[in-house]
């Protein structure tokens, strides 16, 4: 089953355009990369997709709801079904882990305070942080520790589609390493579909499934991750040489 | 409200049927009719998952938790649950279960509030310490500058006069007319009880030009430039653009703090000069309406009395508070730390800090150049 389809979607900038027709497919279950050269457009893609950039045409359906034309209400079901992990985490930084973590619970759920507390301290955990850390700032912690708190409150709901942009970047291979095994597991524990954006051969080799090359403003080739080399990209001959 | 569980009570034992999937958004309700039932006299607890299609974590937690609650009660728990997936994200949980508090270690009550002292302390003499380092910079920065005359930044400088100093002249020069306009209109009806109308000129021109067109100066350029001195830098050290000038070999205090403290200290007291004409004009006007005292009276009458000591003790002034407003900006600027509340933070600070200092400046300047008998 497709959880999200993108349609010819075309992206415009200031007149230069970025994207000419965009078309791929994610399946139920499965994780997804978004690869190619630097600003060819794959943040820009993802961002279209979590509704934070318009796009003038084009289609992309999400969960079974057209992010064009569907109503604020299921917008925002919709969006509590998804968690979105930032290439830095953007995580509020007035707040410490702890609250970053727990605000969604707290908007949206009707649990109390011991319950959340005790999900928030099962998903640090989770996530590979120690207890202690949840009374830290964002400014008080390193760039991996904040990439694992994001993914943490990312989590937080149990969304079924998980965005990353960007996971591994930033830490060291030691945890990229333990971070691609974290997302396998919580793919076959946690039924997620998982899109992701990434650079790091490594990882894009132990944990993507299938891929969309963007290159040239297309597609250039979209497919498993093994048959990838039979297209003729430059960035695809360069990039998994 | 509507059954999730079905509780079925054998002897002492009590199954509890789970009949829908079991999310975040229905955990609270099932909590509330399992914490609502009363578990005298049981023994066994049979948590039956049969009927269940999908639990999350949150769930999974939740259960764990019943578990390990009944077990202290001497209640035995049993699991029924035969879904590969459901058994899988309990185990998850189970793994992932993070340590209990950590024992808090014993420290007695004085400790706790020494330490609280102590961490209060030490932040206020770090700040002094950052204050005194920033200066002992800047005096470095100064010193270099004055090493050679090319190593001074005049492009920098001119343009920090423009941005900061001559963009701001119509507001302190309208602000000074209104307060030269105000004191004027007030102190005219208590002048008037007494006929006395003509010392309204010793009045104003003492007042606007040694204290008012100063302090009135030096209040609007800290709310308006020194704020943005503060901004201006503190977003340039989020951005770590102050590191990448650094690491070019640009010292931080010669490109951006020297320049903005000079190009103050030069600006404030023209733009003092200009309140001190605005407010003597706003008192004219006055004094023409209100008093019947003509602009050319007002004039004669002011060069007579009014000492020209007055008018350089103003002006002065100027560098002095344009020194501490933009040394004050700046610095507040420089310890701004890696997140957006703290750019707001020091904005505000800086702002009430110079104001504060300019005020205490102005306070040792009267009581000097009164004791020098000036």
């Amino acid at each position: 089953m497709s959880i999200i389809t993108v349609r010819d979607v075309k992206t415009i900038f200031g007149g230069k355009v970025v994207h000419d027709g965009l078309n791929l497919t994610v399946n139920e279950g499965e994780i997804y990369g978004l690869l190619g050269p630097s600003g060819c457009g794959k943040t820009t893609l993802l961002r279209e997709m979590v509704m934070l950039q318009d796009f003038p045409y084009g289609n992309i359906s999400i969960l079974g709801y057209n992010i064009h034309s569907m109503k604020e209400s299921d917008a925002q079901k919709l969006r509590r079904k998804w968690g979105v992990l930032f290439q830095f985490g953007a995580l509020f930084s007035s707040l410490s882990i702890r609250d970053n973590i727990a605000l969604p619970l707290v908007e949206y759920t009707d649990l109390h305070a011991g319950m959340i507390e005790e999900i928030v301290q099962f998903k640090i955990n989770l996530v590979g942080l120690k207890s202690s850390d949840a009374d830290l700032f964002p400014s008080q912690i390193s760039g991996g520790m904040k990439k694992k708190a994001g993914l943490a409150r990312a989590l937080c709901l149990d969304p079924k589609l998980l965005f990353l942009d960007e996971p591994t970047s930033g830490l060291d291979p030691i945890s990229a390493r333990e971070f691609d095994d974290l997302i396998l597991k919580l793919r076959s524990l946690l039924g997620l579909t998982i899109v992701m954006v990434s650079h790091d051969l490594q990882s894009i080799y132990d944990t993507i499934d299938r891929v969309a090359i963007i290159d040239e403003k297309k597609i250039t080739y979209e497919g498993t991750i093994k048959d990838v080399k039979s297209s003729k990209s430059k960035f695809v001959q360069t990039f998994f040489k | 409200m509507q059954k999730t569980i079905l509780f079925n009570k054998q002897g002492s034992t009590l199954s509890l049927e789970f009949l829908e999937e079991i999310t975040l958004y229905t955990l609270a309700q099932i909590e509330k009719q399992i914490l609502s039932y009363s578990y005298k006299g049981i023994k066994t607890l049979v948590l039956n998952l049969e009927k269940v299609a999908f639990i999350d974590t949150a769930a999974a937690i939740f259960l764990a938790k019943i578990e390990e609650d009944m077990s202290s009660k001497n209640i035995q728990c049993t699991l029924i649950c035969q879904d590969k997936i459901l058994l899988a994200t309990l185990e998850l949980v189970k793994t992932h279960k993070p340590e209990k508090e950590r024992a808090h270690a014993n420290i007695s009550f004085v400790e706790k509030e020494l330490q609280i002292v102590d961490k209060y302390l030490s932040k206020y003499l770090d700040g002094i310490f950052s204050l005194i380092a920033f200066f002992g910079k800047s005096f470095m920065a100064s010193m270099y500058y004055l090493s050679s005359f090319r190593h001074i930044r005049f492009k920098e400088i001119f343009y920090e006069i423009n941005e900061s100093a001559i963009k701001a002249l119509a507001i302190v020069a309208l602000t000074s007319f209104l307060v030269g306009l105000v004191v004027a209109y007030q102190s005219a009806i208590q002048l008037k009880i007494y006929g006395a109308n003509i010392f309204i000129v010793d009045m104003l021109g003492v007042s606007i030009l040694r204290e008012l067109a100063p302090l009135i100066t030096a209040i609007v350029i800290a709310g308006r430039s020194g704020s943005a001195f503060t901004a201006q830098i503190g977003a340039m050290k989020i951005t770590q653009e102050l590191d990448a000038m650094k690491t070019m070999g640009f010292d931080p205090f010669a490109f951006l703090v020297l320049p903005r403290i000079i190009a103050l200290m030069i600006a404030m007291p023209i733009l003092i000069f200009v309140a001190d004409m605005m407010g003597i004009f706003g008192g004219m006007i006055v004094s023409d309406i209100n008093l019947h005292v003509p602009p050319s009276l007002f004039l004669d009458r002011l060069r007579e009395v009014v000492d020209v000591k007055h008018f350089f003790i103003g002006i002065i002034k100027g560098p002095f508070f344009a020194f501490l407003i933009a040394s004050i900006g700046i610095y507040r600027g420089l310890v701004v730390k890696d997140d957006t509340q703290s750019i707001g933070f020091n904005t505000t600070k800086s702002v009430v800090e110079s104001i504060f200092a300019v005020i205490v400046c102005d306070a040792l300047f009267s009581i000097a150049l009164t004791n020098l008998g000036i």
